[in-house]
């Protein structure tokens, strides 16, 4: 402890050469707090997608439906809690650019079918009641300043309305939910699957695909089999996955995102190494004649080798704790862009053993040298 | 004066050698950031290519109104046909228009690289289909021939994806699909797909109409005949774009999100770079101290020993961009990616290192030597003579 100050004092022997290093430190770790906190953003929601449930796709592809009969036939299947069904809407409000995420589904299962939707029972009731409700997401509630009781109108890029030839559609907002362990998913919108399909002019008694929640999530690999072999050979085969496996493969298609984050962190530390190094090589050199007075004084050679490690430790890890709390400030920004909303708590620990290693990556050669520093020589240049 | 800077610039050059470690500081951080920027654009301009290859001026698309892309379009086929014979739409020397009714839909198709399915494009095409796009030439096996399961698959998609060789057989609603040509369309969006007859890709999916049509006009300036009959004409409802409007739509939104990845990464990179480069270029001076004092001493002026300042940090930037950007020519230029285009089917393209990158790495690397340089020179031309020639 009583070393801070000497190792402070040491630290900002060149001031401007310290607070360049520090920034350069800095701003590789805002990067690597942006780019892995994406990434693990992304992987995290995939990691928190409920074990009880599978999705039910057309084999062909998920813009094929699936009839609507299909839903009793899979509620027969032993170990199914519950089924529900979603499909594409696919809207914008005013703008192409303002997309929602929105789905015609029957409240009364799909909300049981997802206990992480909060949602007051009295505005569940309220959708059930109302033709053209909707319950929307805090996120999306946020975004576009909507309260229950307004009247929005959406625009769908795919369903005509059969009474008008209208893609224009209608909604009353009856109430919000809220999903406070994953702020992400906030950000959808849910109706009646009545009020949709009576009033769409094509594709009638067809469904997106099914969701189906099972007793026993241990038994869940059965049952997905179970599912895809009732409707083997029937005209619209289906593609049973765990949730999980369903987001995955959604990623998948985006492309290697873990890939290209590797690639251009790897390429900013390689180029960190060497600012880092060279700088805590010419500051031990500088300091050579300073570091002989102290082992003069008694200082063991340890006792040097450690000293100039904390030296480039504290740097290291004092630059990348500043880097990381400003990339968790931007974070929020990505939102609109990446729908991240929190930066994962798991990067700041990797970012800090990341600086820990860095630091004994750029020390440990001026540190071993410290160490070996023969008195007088040293004291002689 | 000129002759003072040669003198200077030369002599601190020759020096170089000796501070070659702090040096490398400069280069590498510019390297990196360079490498990083244009292998990001290079993204960015292969998907935009690709897209931007699949139109021609005098081609139209027309898809249901308020529909953004293909697949979430329908359009029956009296409307199809009412659209095909429209005015300013190109005659074939029998007569038939130059047009193609097209079905596309999306079929799940593992990919090489891990396996995991991804949406594929099958496009079913209308008779006159190869007349409407002669870019498309097949480059191994023949045509599908209608009312047969047959298909043609473009290069990348054949490259890209599991099962879609010559002689396969894909299987997917209730029966087989063969695989009978290969075909080239010069890296185009078209690449990516799997075409096949429209009336056999309709009977399989057991739907009746169509997703859009594309038609080959008179020539380019006909574009607004053939919109203004389509929009006035009480019986249709649809959005009439040409294709490049309507390819450049489909690319806004990846372009923008990978310009923003570049610049935004790129950008906070070059500031690191240039911290780099500003304690390199300061170590430098101070290490030149003795010398600079001297030479002020002897006579010199300040602006010989800015510039020599500057022309090292210009050089080792320069050399930096240079390595970064062969760097990312190597390792990228031409790589072929896969993504989740905006008509929620797989786009297949290629990294593609354009002249007009490398120029901006170029640039972006002056800047940041520039910019590291100058501070640490005007310091050098500040320095007290008397003070600096005694602390050595």
């Amino acid at each position: 402890m009583k070393f801070i100050p000497l190792i402070w004092a040491m630290l900002w022997r060149k001031k401007v050469r310290t607070s360049l290093t520090l920034l350069s430190i800095l701003i590789a770790f805002l990067l690597f707090g942006m780019l892995q906190g994406v990434n693990s953003a992304f992987k995290q929601t995939i990691e928190r997608s409920n074990v009880n449930r599978l999705v039910v796709t057309n084999k062909i592809s998920i813009t094929e439906s699936l009839p609507y009969a299909y839903m009793s036939q899979i509620e027969t299947i032993p170990g199914v809690q519950r089924v529900s069904h979603e499909s594409w809407f696919g809207p914008y409000y005013q703008d192409p650019k303002n997309f929602i995420a929105a789905f015609p589904v029957e409240p009364e299962r799909e909300f049981p079918a997802h206990p992480e939707y909060i949602v007051p029972k009295d505005q569940l009731t309220a959708l059930e009641h109302t033709r053209d409700g909707a319950i929307i997401g805090a996120g999306l509630a946020k975004k576009y300043g909507w309260k229950i009781g307004d009247r929005i109108p959406l625009h769908s890029t795919i369903w005509v309305k059969a009474a008008d030839g209208n893609s224009d559609w209608d909604f009353t907002i009856v109430g919000i939910y809220e999903d406070p362990n994953e702020r992400s998913r906030e950000d959808a919108m849910f109706f009646n699957y009545k009020y949709f399909d009576e009033a769409r002019s094509f594709a009638k008694g067809k469904v997106g695909w099914y969701i189906v929640q099972v007793k026993d999530p241990s038994q869940s690999a059965q049952i997905a089999q179970e599912i895809d072999r009732r409707f083997a050979n029937s005209p619209d085969e289906t593609k049973t996955q765990t949730e999980k496996e369903f987001q995955q493969s959604f990623m998948k298609q985006i492309g290697d995102i873990n890939l290209i984050v590797t690639y251009i962190l790897f390429a900013v530390f390689f180029a960190l190494l060497f600012a880092v190094g060279s700088t805590v090589m010419q500051a031990v050199r500088e300091q050579v004649p300073e570091l002989a007075v102290l082992k003069t004084l008694g200082f063991s050679d340890t006792r040097m080798l450690v000293l100039v490690l904390v030296q480039s430790l504290t740097l290291c890890v004092v630059a990348a704790l500043l880097g990381l709390g400003l990339a968790d400030l931007l974070f929020p920004m990505l939102r609109n862009t990446l729908g991240v909303v929190n930066m994962p708590a798991t990067v700041i620990a990797e970012g800090v053993l990341m600086a820990a290693l860095l630091a004994v990556a750029t020390g440990i050669v001026p540190a071993w040298r410290a160490k070996r520093l023969v008195i007088v020589e040293a004291l002689r240049s | 004066m000129i002759k003072q800077i040669v003198a200077v610039t030369s002599m601190n050059l020759r020096s170089l050698p000796q501070r070659i470690g702090t040096a490398w500081v400069i280069v590498i951080g510019i390297a990196v950031t360079v490498a990083v920027l244009v292998s990001v654009l290079a993204m960015a301009a292969g998907f935009q290519q690709t897209l931007k290859g699949t139109a021609r001026a005098d081609r139209a698309i027309v898809l249901r109104a308020g529909s953004q892309a293909e697949l979430e379009s329908t359009i029956d086929r009296q409307n199809a046909q009412t659209i095909m014979d429209a005015p300013g739409v190109r005659k074939d020397e029998a007569g038939r228009p130059i047009a193609s009714a097209e079905v596309v839909v999306i079929v799940a198709l593992p990919q090489k690289k891990d396996g995991s399915d991804a949406n594929v494009t099958l496009r079913g095409v209308g008779p006159n289909a190869m007349k409407l796009r002669p870019e498309l030439h097949l480059v191994a096996g023949r045509m599908f021939r209608p009312a047969v399961r047959e298909l043609i698959v473009g290069k990348s998609a054949a490259a890209q994806f599991k099962g879609l060789d010559l002689g396969s057989k894909i299987a997917f609603r209730d029966s087989e699909w063969t695989v009978v040509g290969i075909f080239d369309s010069h890296g185009d969006a078209h690449e990516s797909e799997l075409q096949g007859d429209a009336e056999t890709v309709q009977s399989a999916y057991r739907r009746n109409g169509y997703q859009s049509v594309t038609a080959m006009l008179d020539s380019a300036a006909a574009f607004d005949r053939f919109k203004g009959a389509l929009t006035t004409d009480p019986t249709l409802k649809v959005d009439v774009r040409r294709e490049a409007d309507y390819y450049a739509a489909q690319s806004t939104n990846l372009s923008k999100l990978l310009n923003l990845l570049a610049y935004f990464v790129g950008g906070i990179m070059a500031l690191g770079a240039c911290s780099g480069a500003l304690n390199t270029m300061y170590t430098a001076v101070s290490t030149r101290t003795l010398e600079i004092a001297t030479l002020r001493a002897i006579g010199f002026s300040g602006t010989p020993i800015v510039i020599s300042v500057l022309v090292e940090s210009l050089l080792l930037a320069i050399v930096g961009s240079v390595i970064g950007s062969a760097a990312a020519w190597l390792f990228f230029n031409g790589n072929t990616v896969n993504t989740l285009g905006a008509g929620f089917s797989q786009v297949v393209f290629h990294l593609t290192v354009t002249a007009s990158l490398l120029v901006s790495g170029v640039f972006v690397a002056c800047t940041i030597g520039m910019l590291g340089g100058l501070l640490p020179a005007i310091r050098a031309a500040r320095l007290p003579i008397a003070t600096a020639l005694r602390a050595s």
